[in-house]
Order: C-alpha cells, then sequence, then structure tokens
C-alpha cells in the first residue's frame, strides 16, 4: 500500500489488509444481491404486492436506461435507435448489440 | 438469441384466457408474464403461484396446480422453472458475446486498480469475490493508504443496492428452486446477465439455471480481462474509445424491447423514467464520496436513482392495483 508502482515480485503479493477489505466488499455486495428475494421469499406476498413485483423488471431496465441516456448525446441516442430497429427486424440480441456498438463507434467519430 | 428458445407453435400467439378453469377470473396478473403466455405458451407459464389468486401460502408448495390445464398442455411446453445442466451451458453460451464486452471494463478496472497500488492477485481477488463491476471502480477510486474502510464499504452498499431490486423481480421464477439454488445463482448475478436472464425467463424458457451459466461466463471474462488490464498497467486505453462503455445500454434497450407489454407497461414505465431522472439530475451521484473525503469517482455515479425509479414503479402500481 505504498502507492507506487508495484514491483514485479509484487504481483502476487496478498496483504492480509487489503484481502480482509476485499473480502468485506464481497461480503456486501452478496448481501445486496440476495437481500431483495430474501426479503420477497420470507414475506407473504398479497396480490397487490405481486402486481407491485410484476412490473419490476420493466421498470429497472427503464430506470437504468433512462439518465443513461438522458446523459449521453445523439451517437447514443441514435446508436439506441438502431438497436431496437435490429432487435425488431432480426429477434437477435447480438446482432443488436454488434450494431449498437458499431454504430456509436461510428457516429461518435462521425458526430 | 431466440432460435435457442423451445418456441411454441401450438400455443403461439394465443391471447391468455381471461379466466381459469374453474372460473375465477385472471385479474391483475397479466403485467409481469404477460409477455410470456401471450406470445409464447398460455396461462400455463405464468411464473408459479401467480395462477392461483386465493391461497398464497399452498401455491409456493404445489406451483403448478389451478393454472387450467384444460387449456392442453403440449408435451415441450416447460410448465415449470428447472435447474439443469442444459440451463447452465444455455446460459453461458447466450452471455459469452456480451461477457466479451464486458471484458473491455474489467481491463480498465485492472489499470485502475494496479494504479490505485493492489497487486495483480489482489485485483483478481476482488473480481473473483465482489463481482460487481461498477462498485469496485468506485472503491479502488476511493483507495488509498490507509484504506477508508468505512467509505469502500458503505460506497459499495450503495451502489449495489440496485441488485436486491433485480434480485427480487425474479422471485416469481426462482420461487420453484430450492434456497441454494437460488442464492448460489445470485452470487452471480450483475446487470448485463440479470438483463439476460430476465429475457429468457419472460420467454417462456423455464430455465432456473440461466442465471448461473451466465453469471459464469460473466465471472470468467471479469476475472480474466482484470488480471489483464493489471499486468498491462496503462498500456490499454480508454473504454469508450471501441464503444465498450455503450454495452450495458445496448443490452437494456434490447430487453426493454421484448419487455414492453403496451398500455400496461406505460405507466410503471413512465413513472420509473421520471423517477431516475429526475433522481439521477437532483440528488447529486457523488454524494457519498464526501465520506471518503475523496472526489476521484468520475467515471461511475452513484445508482441510487435505479433504485428509486424501481421501487417507485412498484409502489404506483401497488397503489393503483384494483383486484
Amino acid at each position: 500500500m505504498t502507492g507506487e508502482v508495484f514491483p514485479a515480485d509484487g504481483m502476487l503479493s496478498l496483504e492480509p489488509v487489503v484481502v480482509g477489505v476485499v473480502l468485506a466488499m464481497a461480503v456486501v455486495t452478496y448481501l445486496t444481491k440476495v437481500g431483495g428475494m430474501w426479503l420477497v421469499r420470507h414475506v407473504e406476498l398479497s396480490e397487490r404486492l405481486e402486481a407491485g413485483l410484476s412490473v419490476l423488471p420493466g421498470a429497472i431496465v427503464i430506470a437504468i436506461l433512462a439518465p443513461e441516456l438522458a446523459a449521453g448525446g445523439p451517437a447514443e441516442w441514435g446508436s439506441a435507435g438502431l438497436v431496437l430497429l435490429v432487435m425488431w427486424r432480426t429477434d437477435s440480441i447480438l446482432l443488436a448489440l454488434c450494431a449498437g456498438v458499431a454504430g456509436v463507434v461510428f457516429l461518435r467519430a462521425l458526430l | 438469441m431466440r432460435i435457442l428458445y423451445r418456441s411454441n407453435g401450438a400455443t403461439e400467439g394465443v391471447a391468455g384466457p381471461s379466466k381459469l378453469a374453474d372460473g375465477r377470473p385472471v385479474n391483475r396478473i397479466t403485467p409481469l408474464p404477460s409477455i410470456v403466455y401471450e406470445r409464447h405458451l398460455g396461462v400455463l407459464c405464468l411464473p408459479p403461484g401467480m395462477g392461483s389468486t386465493d391461497e398464497s401460502g399452498s401455491s409456493r408448495v404445489a406451483p403448478s396446480r389451478g393454472d387450467g390445464s384444460t387449456e392442453g398442455r403440449p408435451e415441450s411446453t416447460p410448465a415449470s422453472v428447472t435447474f439443469t445442466r442444459e440451463g447452465i451451458r444455455t446460459g453461458f453460451v447466450t452471455t459469452v458475446p456480451v461477457a466479451l464486452g464486458v471484458g473491455g471494463y474489467g481491463i480498465a478496472f485492472g489499470v485502475l486498480a494496479n494504479q490505485a497500488g493492489l497487486s495483480v492477485a489482489e485485483a483478481a481477488l476482488m473480481s473473483a469475490t465482489v463481482l460487481a463491476g461498477a462498485s469496485q471502480i468506485v472503491a479502488v477510486e476511493l483507495w488509498a493508504d490507509p484504506i477508508p474502510v468505512a467509505a469502500v464499504l458503505f460506497t459499495v452498499f450503495a451502489i449495489n443496492m440496485r441488485y436486491s431490486l433485480m434480485g427480487a423481480a425474479l422471485e416469481p421464477w426462482f420461487r420453484q428452486l430450492s434456497p441454494k439454488q437460488i442464492y448460489g445463482s445470485l452470487y452471480f448475478m450483475a446487470d448485463e446477465n440479470w438483463a439476460l436472464t430476465m429475457r429468457d425467463l419472460t420467454a417462456g424458457s423455464g430455465r432456473g439455471a440461466f442465471l448461473l451459466g451466465s453469471g459464469i461466463a460473466m465471472w470468467v471474462f471479469w476475472v480474466g480481462s482484470t488480471v489483464v488490464g493489471a499486468v498491462a498497467g496503462g498500456v490499454v486505453g480508454d473504454p469508450t474509445r471501441y464503444g465498450f462503455d455503450f454495452i450495458l445500454a445496448a443490452v437494456f434497450v434490447a430487453l426493454a424491447a421484448e419487455l414492453w407489454e403496451g398500455r400496461s407497461s406505460l405507466l410503471p414505465w413512465l413513472v420509473a423514467l421520471g423517477v431516475a431522472v429526475a433522481a439521477a439530475e437532483l440528488v447529486p451521484g457523488r454524494w457519498y464520496i464526501l465520506l471518503g473525503g475523496l472526489a476521484a469517482a468520475e467515471l461511475v455515479p452513484g445508482r441510487w436513482y435505479i433504485l428509486l425509479g424501481g421501487l417507485a414503479a412498484a409502489v404506483v402500481e401497488v397503489i393503483r392495483y384494483d383486484g
């Protein structure tokens, strides 16, 4: 933890303090990953709550996407449109991804 | 990869019946599984338990009962979610192209970790055990000597809170799996493979092991690319040059196209959109940096807005639910 460039023989070094912090990070992250599932499994869900649960997938997708696209520019918007178009025409996520990434590289260079 | 789905000609296009076999109305259970049963499989593929509207307790034990099997169940229809080797394999294969792109970010993380003073082994350990890209990048940005443990841990927690919501969204399909399968798979959950898993499950594949398989693909490429980046140091340039930063957005655009169900999606999506955009604007994304007294995390903003947007949409749906 000197902050200097590590010497070559230090590549495999594992400092106990660092390992401890990393493992603590792993535990915290794991708790966030299982927390929601655990809660939903251990709470008696009414139909009303089930309805709320059922809109989560779409809502999460939009909540991730919207601010990201809003922060982007014409290159990102155009590429997002391209992904939609390719998805609609081919139904292949792989093609859509390739088109989107190629599109964003191209449009960023262009715009 | 639609080809991989066991699509079902017999029931394709059949709209979900408005009543179950015993005459109980199928009320308001459409939102989540409607893609499943309207486009693919009929009411049989409702996530288990959502079909029985009266005994919420027993529906978990016997998931496929009350599903109105008189609708005619084609032999190949996966009426339940199972955890199979084939599911792991399909998840893995489907995710490899995406994981390859995520590797671009893994390299960036490796470089940052190296610059922060972590050894290759320590960076690889972090990628292997934490497996949550955004929080790892911010954590190494906060890294100092001595390590600001509280700030790092709190930041990791704040950025990863969204995973709780994502995990909860998987529950309707996962309730048939054993706790070991569920909590083991969730270890491997990251944004990209959650999206691909959601896509597979809503199409009615019944592959409970998809998340595990896709997560293993993510893990292999994430750890591998971390090592590459940490060894190569600053040799590799900015990931935005190759468009890697757009992969996550592209995966989610593709998923959104599939999750759209017409008018029933409109309100929850608008709520999620409005709240998330407003929160991302108004709640200072990097407020948690104050805890560490550092202002280095320009690369990844806080992600509370995802949690807020998703929760707001769910709450609105709960409120407007009318039986």
